[in-house]
């Protein structure tokens, strides 16, 4: 993470120790993360085919609605509600990437989609749709 | 589906896949429909809250409701008196409800259940819990494909 710089989303990730298990990275620009989930085997939840595990497809997606939401709500305490994950096609050995469009960022409660492809962003390996709730920044009222 | 004699094969499908095996997922003695992950420091997801993440319990679930879909295709074979001819599981979509974090420094148990088979197309249900199946950190509902078995069945 030395060469991130220290936006609220790259601190965030960095207390993270599942996303380091993973691996996951995340780019920035313009306030917009997106989320990189280099291959690596451990990865893998089909052998034969073979491609990445859908939990972990999952957690990629949720793990970079979550990334974009503290870089829009600095500081606030982000707990996933539900995701509902749609999957379009299985994730090959290769590296992903995620958007996360936060729909709706209410007081209590943000609505998201997200979005994650491998090589061609225009073929979606899957999709995410889920709500998380929003609490005061510690130290707050 | 909850009920079942141990299953090598699941056995299998718990430890060998490497996300599985990475994450320590075990299914202890035999299939009764039960999938644990141990607490491990590496697997938190917020050190605040000290609990494994929800990625892993996501992926926990995901593996159960795999597996308890196997034990209902290969209970339909023999019902139908076929060959078991299992092809590739693909998920459709997968809901996942995370009603409250794990406990901190807790393993977690998912269950799953496979409620229905209506051709290529497998309809389940899980939970996740610590000691209580009856006060679940997350709770799912998934759909997935079973692809065709090859010619013959």
């Amino acid at each position: 993470m030395s060469q991130a710089e220290l936006s609220p989303a790259s601190t965030w990730l960095a207390a993270s120790p599942y996303a380091r298990f993973l691996g996951l990275r995340i780019e920035l620009e313009g306030g917009k993360v997106t989320g990189v989930l280099p291959f690596a085997p451990h990865l893998i939840g089909n052998v034969v085919l073979p491609a990445l595990h859908g939990g972990v497809v999952g957690a990629f997606l949720e793990l970079t609605a979550l990334a974009q939401l503290a870089e829009l709500a600095p500081g606030a305490q982000v707990r996933t509600v539900d995701v509902t994950v749609d999957y379009l096609r299985s994730s090959r050995a290769v590296d992903s990437y995620a958007r996360a469009e936060v729909m709706r960022l209410g007081r209590r409660v943000a609505n998201v989609r997200a979005v994650a492809w491998q090589g061609d962003e225009r073929r979606p390996v899957a999709t995410l749709r889920g709500h998380f709730l929003l609490g005061p920044a510690p130290g707050k009222p | 589906m909850t009920d079942e004699s141990p299953e090598p094969n699941l056995s299998l499908m718990a430890r060998g896949t490497p996300q599985s095996l990475a994450l320590g997922v075990d299914i202890g003695e035999g299939w009764g429909g039960l999938m644990r992950a141990p607490f491990r420091a590496d697997l938190v997801g917020d050190p605040a809250l000290g609990g494994l993440a929800d990625g892993v319990i996501y992926t926990l679930l995901d593996q159960a409701c795999g597996a308890a879909i196997g034990v209902a295709v290969k209970a339909r074979a023999e019902m139908q008196g076929r060959e078991l001819a299992m092809g590739a599981m693909a998920t459709l979509d997968f809901r996942i409800d995370y009603v409250r974090p794990a406990r901190a420094g807790a393993d977690v148990t998912a269950r799953a259940e496979c409620l229905r088979i209506e051709g290529e197309v497998a309809f389940v249900r899980g939970a996740a819990f610590e000691t209580d199946p009856d006060d679940p950190i997350a709770i799912v509902q998934a759909a997935f494909m079973i692809s065709r078995p090859m010619a013959g069945a």
